[in-house]
């Protein structure tokens, strides 16, 4: 029998008297929302994803979106997507697929942290008059330094250190793969990061020609489908990351739908064209965690030992131990990505429902290396679902050395979370490889406001430090003392190690 | 010098503190028992928690000698604890697998006693040394001592202005533990990345104020991990990268290193610290000197001080009195 249609999503509704039908709502449209016919705007709503394109390209701000324009009734535990998600499956027999990040109503516990400032007893330090340091190592940090006193008197330090990225601010860009992203997304980001003097992440799609620029900014990937992967490769990065895992779907590999593998998706990858793009859940490579240290240290072979290596994880249950292994085989930093990590297509009910938050991730890693004395001797870089600069202090404080930005770092694009990337059609040019659609990012304003962003947020951060008498991000780091949890349980501050408000 | 003039320059800072807490400690005090540990404990009473530090200490090594320490009752001072010494020798046979096994013998107990022991705290832990502190005036808390009595060749005093825990015997300073003794003016915005990392080095943080971290790192970077005291400087109150992007390469990649691998070793916040252990003293301020420091300097004689007056109560004749430089160490080594 029928299933019969849902009910709409989003009803697009047009303000007739303010149309002026310059028809920019059809051309924009990649989602077949807006129909002209003879002079007449025709609308189907049901292709609507909530994009915003045609709103942000209307002159008249004639068009209006609703979410969820018909009512169910109401039931607070049969909500309407789960009563659709039920519908759509007994239709098609198959997983949901969904994008972006965790879409639940999980408490953000971000928003449940407050950050500390000094007064009297101490002094705000003003960063428009003193310095204010956040220039940040990532890498491998001996335990304690050796010297030895020369004939002169002098004394020489005889410990070597090793290779390590110096960011001018604690805020990366994650790996969003060429097939994933547009060619020009990917660009917009490489300019932004070499001018503000950081790096981003290649993700698993190969390195293009047209990066070569920038690879000095690029940390080349090598998750379990191997794409791209060669010596070359492997060379022109500033460092490498294995990926393991994925916040938005741990425990399970990718997908890059054949219809993405363009001629240039495909060289890049090293694929044949048109084929899907299938990484698999773990690495065939790697089933333990000394696997897992022969591949970093056949990777740091394989580069002279030049280049640091970075292992990055989903952030689940036994996220710390995974850590603590990590760190006590050749890697220079853990990767932690927690639950909210944005992707381009993920099963729904992973996506919505594996792993743990990445504040929770960050305190119980950092504190694991801590108690086991060999937390300076690695980097954290966390990840997944962060927001403003007030979600990196707070990272910070509770023990990363570092963040990785993604959603944040495409909404500078133009992208507004509609969650569609993995259709391919993406009317911002971000998440699509057709090339009417990737030309409309261009990549000079995409890399300034790319720019813009992290410049903003390393201001707002020096800010924040200055006012908590910080003048140095070292001294932010694992700084538990000056956060406070408001409304979190007792069992959350526990496993933060913070005290609550007024503690 | 015996500690009449030094009483005489704190309380000259009297107006600086609020009269509930001050403190002293001298090196060179118990030539009597060179060798021997000479352990300061506060005690709520002594028949509880002194029968169990007795035992514990039993246990580790030998007590060579104990005593209360004597005191004299003073008007405005009231009376909390009985403060007690030990001369202790540890027993090194039972510190296995340890290259410095007395010294960790000694952070063993002091960490135990202080965390485990109720009614019990060690608050002097050096050899031929004692602190000597308590809540009250500089003067009351030297007199209730009396330190004029004492004879050292290394002074430290401090006068409190508490916010934290006031009234609070452990609070005053100095803070000591082995050799080290710190004393320190300031806030240390940056206590909880140092703590941690004082922690996961073996060190158990119990007295409720952030000074006691400067002297475990202290005896963690300088007893432990070797570094001579410039260098310890360096990695509590680093150049500045900018300074360090400038430098000559050699020295470029030293400063690096130490702020690489101390960097959560760093202090952070406003403050002036003065540390000393047998064979010197070390003064310096945070990397942007929000807390005063004077030195003076007759040749013979090093005086570290938050005031210049305090100095020139002294010594009235110095000449040489200048201010050194934002982070900058002012190092006094002991000549013989």
């Amino acid at each position: 029998m029928s299933l019969g249609s849902v009910p709409l999503k989003y009803r697009i509704d047009i303000d007739r008297d303010q149309c002026m039908r310059c028809m920019r709502c059809v051309e924009n449209c990649s989602y077949g929302v807006f129909r002209n016919e003879e002079g007449k705007l025709i609308l189907n709503s049901r292709k609507c994803t909530a994009c915003h394109r045609c709103i942000s390209m209307c002159p008249r701000d004639a068009i209006s979106l609703k979410e969820r324009p018909v009512d169910y009734r109401s039931h607070s535990l049969w909500t309407g997507e789960a009563r659709e998600d039920i519908i759509n499956q007994s239709r098609t027999g198959k997983i949901l697929l969904a994008g972006m990040g965790n879409a639940k109503e999980y408490p953000v516990i971000f928003d449940r942290l407050v950050l500390d400032a000094c007064q009297v007893t101490n002094p705000s330090i003003d960063p428009l008059r003193e310095p204010m340091e956040l220039r940040t190592h990532i890498g491998k940090k001996p335990p304690r330094l050796e010297f030895k006193k020369n004939e002169d008197g002098d004394v020489d330090l005889i410990t070597e250190l090793a290779p390590n990225l110096e960011l001018e601010t604690p805020i990366m860009i994650g790996h969003m793969s060429y097939g994933a992203i547009s060619l020009n997304a990917q660009r917009s980001i490489a300019k932004a990061v070499s001018k503000v003097g950081t790096f981003m992440g290649t993700g698993e799609g190969g390195l293009h020609e047209s990066i070569y620029p920038y690879q000095d900014n690029m940390i080349v990937q090598v998750a379990s489908g191997r794409f791209g992967v060669d010596i070359n490769y492997l060379d022109r990065g500033a460092a490498i990351e294995i990926k393991i895992g994925q916040g938005a779907k741990p425990g399970i590999g990718g997908h890059l739908p054949g219809e993405k593998v363009c001629s240039d998706v495909s060289c890049t990858r090293m694929i044949p064209l048109g084929s899907d793009a299938i990484s698999p859940a773990p690495h065939h490579d790697i089933y333990s965690i000394e696997d897992l240290a022969q591949l970093v240290r056949g990777l740091k072979e394989a580069t002279q030992w030049k280049k640091p290596v970075f292992v990055k994880v989903a952030a689940v249950h036994n996220v710390a131990a995974i850590a603590a292994g990590i760190a006590r085989s050749s890697a220079d930093a853990v990767v932690i990505d927690g639950f909210r990590g944005g992707t381009g297509a993920a099963p729904k009910v992973f996506r919505d429902n594996v792993g743990i938050p990445i504040e929770a991730a960050i305190a119980s890693v950092d504190r694991k290396l801590n108690e086991q004395g060999i937390r300076n001797e690695i980097s954290i870089i966390a990840s997944g679902g962060i927001r403003n600069s007030a979600d990196i202090a707070k990272s910070i404080a509770l023990g990363a050395d570092a963040v990785y930005i993604g959603t944040a770092a495409l909404i500078a694009m133009g992208c507004r979370v509609c969650g569609s990337c993995y259709r391919g059609l993406c009317p911002w040019g971000i998440a699509t490889q057709r090339e009417d659609l990737v030309k409309r990012l261009d990549i000079d304003s995409g890399s300034r406001q790319v720019a813009n962003l992290i410049h903003a947020w390393t201001y707002e951060l020096s800010e924040l430090m200055g006012a908590a008498g910080i003048n140095s991000i070292e001294s932010l780091r694992g700084n538990r003392e000056r956060l406070r949890g408001y409304m979190l349980d007792e069992g959350s501050l526990d496993v933060l190690q913070i005290k609550p408000i007024g503690a | 010098m015996d500690g009449s003039a030094i009483k005489d320059a704190l309380s000259l800072m009297d107006e600086r503190g609020s009269g509930e807490g001050a403190g002293y400690v001298a090196y060179g005090i118990y030539p009597d028992f060179p060798d021997c540990y000479a352990l300061h404990v506060f005690f709520d009473n002594i028949v509880e928690p002194k029968s169990k530090v007795d035992d514990l200490l039993s246990k580790w090594g030998v007590i060579v000698h104990q005593e209360e320490i004597p005191t004299y009752e003073q008007p405005r001072l009231k009376r909390q604890h009985i403060p007690w010494r030990y001369f202790f020798k540890p027993n090194k046979d039972l510190m296995v697998g340890s290259l410095t096994p007395e010294e960790d013998i000694i952070i063993k107990t002091v960490m135990g006693i202080n965390s485990g022991i109720n009614g019990a705290l060690v608050f002097s832990s050096g050899k031929n040394m004692g602190v000597f502190k308590a809540a009250g005036w500089p003067e009351d808390v030297a007199n209730f001592y009396r330190i004029d009595s004492y004879k050292g060749y290394i002074w430290l005093a401090h006068n409190r202005y508490p916010t934290n825990t006031p009234g609070w015997w452990g609070g005053a300073h100095p803070f000591n533990l082995l050799d080290w003794s710190v004393v320190h003016n300031g806030e240390i915005t940056s206590y909880g990345t140092n703590r941690q990392y004082v922690e996961s080095n073996g060190y158990k943080c119990t007295m409720s104020t952030d000074t006691e971290v400067v002297a475990y790192l202290f005896d963690l970077l300088g007893r432990k991990h070797e570094l001579p005291e410039n260098f310890i400087v360096k990695a509590l109150a680093p150049h500045f990268w900018d300074e360090i992007d400038s430098m000559q390469p050699r020295e470029r990649e030293l400063n690096r290193a130490i702020r690489l691998t101390y960097g959560p070793a760093m202090m952070n916040g406003p403050f002036g610290i003065v540390v000393a252990r047998s064979d010197g003293i070390v003064g310096f301020t945070d990397r942007i000197k929000l807390r005063p420091l004077v030195v003076g300097d007759d040749g013979d004689r090093l005086y570290i001080s938050s005031e210049e007056a305090a100095i020139r109560t002294v010594d009235p004749d110095i000449e040489n009195i200048y201010m050194p430089k934002a982070g900058e160490p002012v190092i006094g080594r002991v000549v013989i």
